[in-house]
């Protein structure tokens, strides 16, 4: 609870509004808030209008609802992608992830979620209905379910999988095992035994 | 008694939430304890060490130093991932729901041994088992009655009277079964309640998990003791135990009764 007495009207609510964002708390948002007050007028200008203009200027790729400039993204919109490749993914950071190793060229398709049904988050509020769609109108040939590998994201990867299965594609899971740098002792006993069962010849 | 200012206990994990850039508050069910929430922290980084051993269901070893607010994990150790079930989407489901239930029927600072157990055991069989109606009644009435909220199966819960083999009607204000002679003095949440499901709820009452699970009945009667039972927890919870929609959606569109 912010404590509203010793603050003026408009420092209350910039602290209430930094204090919506995920991972800022009532502390936090005090910090950012009196940080604010320090920086110059054009600093916090500018902060202001990035915001107003990621908010008007950014909408969902109309193919693979990734974060978009345009009706289509950058990803969509090149024509050397491979086309019959669809990545799925939980959300807009995971296409950030894999396009920053540059080791996959195919297509992806943000779910905008992951079947949650502790949380009441169902089959319904993800995009998996355009998924369906996407898959049953165009060339692809493989499917690669990137959700997390956690329960909730094989979850929802097993239950897509139900669904692709009577279209007779080829639907793939990224490798799962251990991280590099990591110790194999601390490792617990599901990643070592999906290690152990997806191991390759040397 | 105070808890030390670490602590460790067995516990099987409930929930999870993500915390700020890379932490995870975990919601554990542990029997000397009861329910416990902690936040482990960098769980959902690649490397961290502790991240593949608080997943939702694992049974685990763990060790949590109290906080101010909160408690944090210091360790863990998975003493079960519970892995084929896991990787049945219906089995999941059914486990999910079993553990919010069992969410909303623990309090913290309260020994929960019983449910504890009960979620445990009801956990293995249903990894073993591919009959997830009777496992599920019998783990929503026992959960009920270990919380102290036991329906009456027996006598009518207005005149006392021994019930007889007819019709009846289930009171979720009362508890238990209304006999059709007191049906008109009943309010509140009500539901009609067959012989078949009558004798159905009354054989999961007094027979052990291993022999509930032989239990045959007629989809339509699963079905029917699957309501009567399903909105006594909702009404004693007083609310919806979510997982139940998709676990649901999953058992009709293989045609499985839950």
């Amino acid at each position: 609870m912010i404590n509203r007495r010793p603050m003026s009207g408009a420092l209350v609510r910039l602290i209430e509004e930094f204090n919506k964002l995920p991972g800022i708390g009532p502390k936090t948002a005090q910090r950012l808030a009196y940080h604010v007050i320090r920086t110059p007028s054009e600093d916090a200008s500018g902060l202001a209008q990035a915001i107003l203009s990621v908010k008007e200027s950014i909408a969902l790729c109309r193919d693979c609802f990734n974060i978009s400039e345009a009706e289509l993204c950058s990803v969509c919109a090149d024509p050397g992608r491979d086309r019959t490749r669809l990545c799925i993914v939980e959300e807009p950071l995971d296409v950030q992830a894999l396009e920053k190793t540059n080791s996959f060229d195919g297509l992806y398709h943000v779910l905008h979620g992951v079947i949650s049904p502790m949380n009441g988050v169902g089959p319904d509020d993800l995009k998996i209905g355009p998924l369906l769609e996407r898959v049953g109108a165009n060339e692809v040939q493989e499917v690669i379910l990137a959700t997390n590998p956690n329960v909730e994201g094989e979850a929802t990867s097993m239950y897509i999988h139900g669904l692709l299965q009577p279209l007779g594609l080829t639907v793939t899971r990224p490798a799962r095992g251990l991280p590099a740098g990591s110790d194999l002792e601390y490792a617990d006993e599901v990643t070592l035994t999906r290690a152990i069962q997806g191991r390759q010849e040397f | 008694m105070p808890r030390p200012r670490i602590y460790k206990t067995e516990a099987i994990v409930l929930r999870q939430q993500s915390l700020g850039e890379a932490d995870r508050i975990v919601t554990l069910l542990s029997p000397s304890v009861g329910k416990v929430r902690a936040v482990a922290r960098g769980v959902r980084r690649p490397k961290s060490k502790l991240g593949g051993h608080l997943e939702l269901l694992n049974r685990v070893h763990a060790s949590i130093a109290v906080g101010r607010s909160l408690d944090h994990v210091t360790e863990a150790e998975t003493l079960d991932s519970r892995l084929a079930l896991k990787d049945d989407l219906e089995s999941l489901s059914a486990a999910l729901y079993m553990a919010e239930a069992a969410d909303a029927f623990s309090v913290e600072d309260t020994p929960s041994h019983e449910t504890y157990r009960l979620l445990a055991m009801s956990l293995a069989h249903l990894e073993a088992s591919a009959a997830h109606a009777p496992l599920l009644r019998h783990f929503e009435l026992r959960l009920l009655t270990i919380s102290g909220f036991g329906p009456e199966l027996y006598r009518c819960v207005y005149c006392r009277e021994d019930l007889q083999p007819a019709r009846h009607t289930f009171c979720h204000d009362d508890s238990g079964v209304v006999c059709s002679r007191c049906r008109h003095e009943s309010g509140g949440a009500l539901t009609v309640l067959s012989v078949r499901a009558m004798k159905a709820l009354r054989y999961l009452d007094r027979q052990p998990l291993a022999h509930a699970l032989t239990l045959e009945l007629a989809d339509r009667t699963w079905a029917e003791v699957g309501r009567v039972l399903g909105a006594q927890l909702r009404h004693v919870a007083e609310r919806d135990i979510r997982s139940a929609d998709f676990m649901r959606r999953l058992a009709s569109a293989s045609g499985a009764a839950t």
